[in-house]
């Protein structure tokens, strides 16, 4: 590995992808040597999942070249990844949870015996020389349903080993990890760079990649940032890199003077959640940022009884507020909704009008009865409240827009005229002008005293529209904010982790 | 001028103008009904004394039962369940009245016994299936067996004959020159139709078939209506199996074997959607309608039972087909307009 920086391994040239209308990648570029543990890092939708798709062989680029050890490659399918030495350790596994470790690691390639019979032997065999070799202890019988995330993960990686990956892509490997599995990780992976491997390292948490990367190279909204060496460069740098665009006066809102407290939390725990500590005042909007998977979600389901709690209280304009179900909750004045629209929020076959009045139908019922004229008015109302085109009343509501189907999921809860609104990722897969709406709305309930919590992983959003932001990491809240002058990178840097460690500490020696 | 108004007319040119004449759509409401007049028609045609109003009644009585199974199931299925143990309740509760009215218990006392014997089986159906959260096809999988089993038991596998049942006229009256199990019939059909299309029980109905995750989010109790469609659909059968036990003025421990299966058929083929969700409760009733005229039908042809159920099953898959090209074309159809 003498010659390593001179010819690289992989090499991205002025790579484009397009879905319809969205620039997912723009001509970006990308280096991997030989033996070099690459971070790659950028907010969500910054475009990595789809690189990683197109080395995957899952989706083919528009533009560009691929060219690995000099030579220009065509990655159709995962087939030809597989043979040119490209393996993907995706966050969702790939392996059989009922079978043992031993059939998953020879899966596809079993050896027989002589009549034709599996060869048993043999297989624990490779499978125990295949765990060796990236010096993971793990019984080859064991099935891999009873093996931790970790390990599992662990025996996925020495998988991809096994067929001699030159190239190993980790997406969020540590995400789902205790420490100590994360240290055997990192393990693993050093082990595989003195061995040759380049490693593609994808993460958000600055201090992993400081303690793992040798480079880092950033996306923003599908194009190419920079790339940088570890120990010429520090976190406050990456943040700057990753969310440094312009923002628009998209966010402008009215001057608003919050009220009492309405939504009062007090060490709210359940799962691997809490304790939480926050309150929402009468007109006030308060965002929640943090990373995918710090925990902003199953809080929002905590106070809307959506997950058991396992400790705290919630009260509700001094009312206590103990749901065992979210019928429960919206009793007690509490709206959410949720990240999801089509799997969580919306019932896509149905119509619009029903969409919308479900959860308000005790308002327009008379001894289980629907009084269906006013419970239409009503829907067309908050219809015509959110610019949503009337005729589409009868349509079933996947045959709108993402955006109209986002107002379809908010008019229920305006119908319903909630006291304390969660909004969970209001603006998703909405398009600008739809989002613009949303926001002149949040800003209108706000405005008519309505409490709000916005969980957002838009970063300009979460700031932008709210009056204190709460930032969550690993299930806690790190940090609280007033809005007015907080700047994203200061957020990020919370959200990641990266402030508590001094500058310049992580980079490798 | 009052704006409401203005808006209202506003609406409706606007749909006027945008809705063009949508041949899924149409078929979605309508299909089904095309089809029956269609088989009515060739029947009256190639069947010798079909056109006849007795026959007609007859077809009515004949499919009553079946009818009454495939009411409640809908509710089942709508909610993306499935419910096997219908057939056994049938028999449970047939035994449960019979023996009921041979105790000297009154005719309505009787009567109702064996719905709630029904329904009360639908509450261990449907408790199982929402508490546990066990697959309900596993569940009244097992339910159909050890009812079915329950029935053998009660009658120690021998039917009761009860020669002077006091509620035989259920099986076998006429009221005004139609058939008293045909009245039932229609009783129940516009029953469950209100409760489906008029009451806020009906819209968490379909919408716990629709995306039950949803459904709790917006403050459906799910649970429970899972629970109770399987107690409806419980008495639902328990009422059936009353009505077969009139109708044969006696407790057979073999009533209703493989009920289920025609009810599940009459219910899809009227458009329902296994999956959850989708449907009617009219559907459901032509359904019934369309297998009870393919049968009389065929008899009357004096086609051999043999080829009736080849072509009873050739029936239902084309009808599931048709079904789900239907979805399909509408994916479809949003890939293009991208």
């Amino acid at each position: 590995m003498t010659t390593n920086s001179k010819q690289p391994l992989l090499r991205l040239e002025a790579v484009s992808k397009r879905f319809g209308a969205t620039q997912a990648l723009n001509s970006v570029q990308f280096e991997l040597r030989t033996g070099e543990v690459h971070a790659l890092m950028g907010e969500n939708g910054a475009g990595k999942s789809t690189l990683m798709k197109i080395l995957a062989g899952n989706i083919q680029r528009d533009g560009g070249r691929i060219l690995l050890n000099g030579q220009e490659v065509e990655i159709r399918s995962p087939r030809d990844a597989r043979s040119l030495g490209i393996a993907i350790i995706h966050q969702e596994l790939n392996t059989v949870p009922a079978m043992t470790v031993a059939e998953n690691l020879s899966l596809g390639h079993e050896p027989r015996t002589r009549f034709g019979m599996l060869d048993r032997r043999r297989a624990l065999a490779d499978a125990r020389s295949k765990l060796a070799r990236i010096g993971a202890h793990i019984d080859p019988r064991r099935s891999l349903g009873s093996l931790s995330v970790g390990m599992q993960q662990m025996v996925e990686i020495a998988r991809a080993v096994s067929e001699d990956a030159r190239v190993l892509v980790l997406d969020e490997p540590t995400a789902a990890l205790s420490r100590g599995e994360a240290q055997q990780l990192y393990e693993i992976i050093r082990q595989m760079r003195s061995a040759g491997v380049g490693l593609i390292y994808i993460s958000h948490r600055m201090e992993e990649v400081w303690q793992l990367a040798d480079r880092v190279t950033v996306f923003r909204d599908g194009t190419f940032v920079g790339t940088g060496e570890m120990d010429r460069i520090t976190p406050q740098d990456v943040v700057r890199m990753m969310v440094g665009r312009s923002v628009a006066d998209l966010y402008n809102h009215s001057a608003r003077t919050p009220g009492k407290i309405v939504l009062d939390v007090a060490g709210l725990a359940g799962g691997a959640i809490g304790p939480v500590n926050f309150n929402v005042r009468a007109g006030e909007v308060v965002s929640m940022a943090g990373l995918i998977g710090s925990g902003r979600t199953e809080v929002g389901r905590l106070v809307f009884g959506a997950d058991r709690r396992s400790a705290g209280t919630v009260r509700i304009a001094g009312r206590e507020s103990r749901p065992s179900d979210p019928f429960e909750a919206i009793a007690d004045g509490i709206a959410m909704v949720p990240e999801n629209r089509k799997e969580q929020g919306l019932f896509l076959d149905h119509s619009v009008e029903n969409n919308i009045a479900i959860s308000s139908l005790d308002h327009f019922t008379t001894a289980g009865v629907v009084r269906r004229g006013e419970a239409q008015k009503a829907a067309l109302e908050q219809m015509k409240r959110l610019r949503l085109r009337l005729n589409a009343l009868e349509l079933p509501v996947k045959a709108l827009s993402g955006g109209n189907q986002q107002k379809a999921a908010l008019a229920r809860w305006l119908l319903r005229d909630s006291e304390v609104l969660i909004l969970d990722e209001p603006t998703r897969g909405v398009d600008i002008g739809a989002k613009r709406e949303i926001y002149e709305l949040i800003d209108e309930l706000a405005r008519a005293g309505k409490a709000i919590l916005v969980i957002s992983s838009d970063l300009p959003e979460a700031i932008g529209i709210s009056d204190r932001i709460l930032v969550m990491r690993e299930g806690r809240i790190v940090h609280e904010l007033p809005s007015a002058g907080a700047s994203e990178e200061e957020v990020m840097l919370h959200a990641t982790g990266a402030s508590s460690k001094p500058e310049n500490e992580g980079a490798r020696q | 001028m009052n704006p409401e108004k203005t808006s209202d007319t506003a609406l409706r040119s606007d749909m006027l103008e945008k809705e063009p004449f949508d041949f899924a759509k149409w078929w979605d409401r309508v299909g089904i009904l095309v089809v029956l007049l269609a088989l009515v028609a060739l029947m009256a045609i190639i069947a010798p004394n079909f056109a006849r109003v007795d026959n007609f009644l007859n077809i009515a009585r004949a499919i009553s039962v079946n009818a009454i199974l495939a009411a409640g199931l809908t509710l089942v299925i709508l909610t993306a369940g499935i419910d096997l143990s219908v057939g056994s309740i049938v028999a449970v509760s047939g035994v449960v009245s019979v023996l009921a009215a041979m105790a000297g218990i009154p005719a309505p006392v009787a009567v109702i016994a064996g719905m709630a014997a029904g329904a009360l089986c639908g509450v261990v159906n449907g408790a199982l299936t929402a508490y546990l959260a066990l697959a309900p096809f596993i569940v009244t999988l097992g339910t159909m067996t050890f009812l079915r089993g329950l029935a053998y038991t009660m009658t120690a596998g021998q039917p009761i004959v009860a020669s002077d049942l006091n509620f035989k006229a259920l099986g076998n009256g006429y009221l005004a020159g139609v058939p008293v199990p045909v009245i039932v019939m229609l009783v129940v059909y516009v029953a469950v139709w209100f409760l489906l299309e008029r009451t806020r029980y009906g819209r968490h109905v379909y919408a716990v078939g629709g995306n039950a995750e949803a459904a709790q989010l917006a403050g459906v109790r799910v649970k429970r209506v899972v629970t109770s469609v399987y107690v409806i659909a419980g008495a639902c059968a328990g009422l059936a199996g009353v009505i077969f036990a009139a109708r044969v003025i006696s407790a057979q421990p073999t009533a209703g074997t493989g009920y289920e299966l025609d009810a599940i058929a009459a219910v899809v083929l009227g458009g329902t959607s296994l999956a959850g969700g989708r449907g009617r409760i009219v559907g459901t009733l032509i359904g019934s309608v369309i297998l009870g005229v393919l049968s009389t039908g065929l008899i009357l042809m004096n086609v051999p039972f043999f080829t009736q159920l080849l072509i009873k099953g050739i029936v239902i898959i084309v009808a599931v087909a048709i079904d789900s090209l239907k979805q399909r074309q509408f994916i479809f159809s949003r890939i293009f307009k991208r």
